[in-house]
């Protein structure tokens, strides 16, 4: 499993109700019903990640998540989570706003564009940073929404959204303690668990 | 005799099955003796966990896959129904019947009512999707079938499939619902009333007892025919096969059928008005415009749903505006508050409602999946 599934997966309680909005293939999902006897629900887009849950018998909804999630109730899920999505939706405010609304708690991933690497590579290279976990070139990217954690932070104090969690990791999803000295300049990814 | 493709079941026969167990409708009248129309395709395994009921549509019958003898045309569903298709019949048993009220062999407006020696025609009750339901758990006990694996129906099929979870809780693993809607929308009825209209106010109708005359409302049936096929097919989808073509070239400055949409409309009316039976029509479009499982809980679907047992897998198509996607969205929306297993997947197609019919590939592909996880399930159940 993705490292930062395995981080996500330890933050949920078991038979909780989930909905992981942009499930992919499922494998969340698939391990939180099967081992932690979830109620779990994917959201998403792709055919093929759609049939691939389908395969696996994971719950998947085929809904575009940019059109808002109306239809699901106020507080109908324990936990929402979304990761490595946030960016590309067109409007991640609303949708951080849509996930409070139907959850009671949040689970967002996302990469930080104030990493170091990046940093460097806009700063010398004059050029958008390609990366990893941002592999695209700037025309084709699904990535829409280049923000850091710190914009983040900031967007949840705005809205007062309260963060009960976070964790920085390299793009390996592995912890390293130099990250916790300067995170915006040294992690990659930030896995948030926030809440109203 | 002739060869059949490699993935269809080939030469088919119905067969007849006799009920003399009364059955009281919902709107209280009572049917003493009935026959039921079916086809079944495949083989029921040993301890029948393998069965999959198929729920007809409006104008639907029992022959949904496979050739009748002499015919060169298939089961209105042979798309999704044979072997290695989306319901594959080397792994699953399917009965496919014509439901109460038809005109296929089941006893219907058409057939002599026991009490009279007279067909049935006005007299014959309006029947209910939940009185389907009960004829069909009939079925499912004469043959033998405690629960199905899965029942599975498109548009109006598609609500029998729903009512079936509802009802018969325990007799489903699986509920398949494609094209459909929770109940008809105002727009619906509107159209469905054109329709009854259009038969009813036909001179050679005479208030449902035709057949004495000898005679059937062929005008009103074929009237209703076509404006029933225009909601079945999508503006975009209609324009692309037909567009503005006219048949001579040039316009003829007369009344006659000159755009190609015309003469097909006509020729598919014609079609219908021969081979369908117009009391049954006005029952089909009548258990159609009733349907409507929440009413019973406060208009609650999600509360309808409360106590269903089976998985869902809903579908919908992009074009169709007659059950549109929001329809089934609805229904998927209640399932989740109701916390239940639902797999919901909207189809890129550009044939309107008339798509649940068509196998368009990526259709086929994921209801197939859907199928065959089913399948693989029961088959790991019964090794064990």
């Amino acid at each position: 499993m993705r490292a930062d599934l395995e981080i996500i997966r330890d933050w949920i309680r078991p038979g909780a109700r989930v909905i992981d909005l942009g499930c992919g293939e499922g494998e969340l999902l698939e391990y939180l019903v099967n081992e932690k006897q979830v109620q779990g629900y994917g959201i998403e887009i792709n055919p093929d990640n759609i049939t691939a849950c389908i395969e696996k018998g994971v719950n998947v909804i085929e809904k575009d998540i940019d059109e808002g999630l109306c239809g699901i109730r106020n507080n109908s899920f324990d936990t929402v989570v979304m990761s490595h999505a946030l960016q590309t939706m067109h409007r991640p405010d609303q949708i951080v706003e849509e996930m409070l609304r139907i959850g009671k708690e949040c689970i967002v991933t996302f990469p930080n564009f104030a990493h170091w690497r990046a940093r460097f590579y806009l700063a010398f290279r004059g050029r958008m940073p390609v990366s990893k976990f941002l592999s695209y070139t700037w025309y084709n990217t699904p990535n829409i929404h280049f923000f850091t954690f710190k914009d983040f932070e900031e967007l949840c104090v705005e809205r007062n959204i309260y963060i009960v969690d976070r964790t920085v990791v390299d793009n390996e999803h592995k912890h390293r303690w130099w990250i916790r000295l300067w995170p915006n300049m040294l992690g990659e990814i930030a896995i948030y668990r926030i809440t109203r | 005799m002739k060869d059949f493709p490699e993935d269809s079941v080939g030469l088919v026969t119905p067969q007849s099955i006799h009920f003399d167990q009364p059955l009281t409708l919902a709107s209280g009248r009572v049917i003493k003796e009935y026959d039921l129309v079916i086809e079944t395709y495949g083989e029921l395994n040993a301890n029948a966990s393998n069965a999959i009921l198929i729920c007809h549509a409006l104008s639907g019958h029992h022959h949904a896959a496979g050739f009748h003898e002499g015919d060169h045309k298939p089961g209105w569903w042979d798309s999704a129904i044979g072997p290695g298709k989306a319901i594959d019949t080397r792994r699953f048993f399917v009965v496919s019947l014509n439901n109460l009220g038809g005109c296929h062999g089941t006893t219907g407006p058409n057939s002599l009512n026991p009490e009279t020696g007279q067909p049935y025609g006005p007299d014959f009750p309006i029947v209910t999707v939940a009185d389907w339901v009960q004829s069909q758990a009939r079925l499912a006990d004469h043959l033998g079938i405690n629960k199905w694996a899965a029942v599975v129906g498109g548009s109006l099929g598609g609500m029998q499939a729903l009512q079936w979870s509802i009802d018969f809780p325990d007799r489903l693993h699986h509920c398949v619902i494609i094209a459909a809607a929770p109940k008809l929308s105002t727009q619906n009825i509107a159209f469905n009333e054109v329709a009854r209209q259009a038969i009813t106010k036909d001179p050679q109708f005479h208030d449902g007892r035709y057949y004495d005359k000898e005679v059937v409302p062929k005008t009103g049936l074929m009237l209703a025919r076509m404006v029933g096929h225009i909601t079945y097919l999508s503006e975009d989808g209609m324009r692309e096969k037909f567009g503005r073509e006219l048949r001579s070239g040039k316009l003829s400055f007369d009344f006659n059928p000159q755009f190609e949409i015309e003469t097909y409309l006509q020729y598919q009316g014609e079609r219908f008005s021969t081979a369908f039976d117009a009391n049954t029509y006005l029952l089909m479009t009548k258990a159609l415009d009733y349907f409507d499982p929440a009413a019973e809980f406060d208009n609650n679907l999600a509360e309808a749903l409360k106590q269903v047992q089976c998985e869902y897998f809903v579908a919908s198509f992009t074009t169709d505006w007659r059950f549109s996607p929001e329809r089934s969205r609805e229904i998927v929306d209640a399932l989740i508050e109701a916390g239940k297993k639902v797999t919901y997947t909207e189809i890129q197609a550009a044939h309107g409602h008339d798509a649940f019919l068509i196998p368009i590939p990526r259709y086929m592909e994921v209801f197939g999946a859907y199928m065959n996880r089913i399948a693989n399930s029961l088959e790991k159940n019964h090794a064990r």
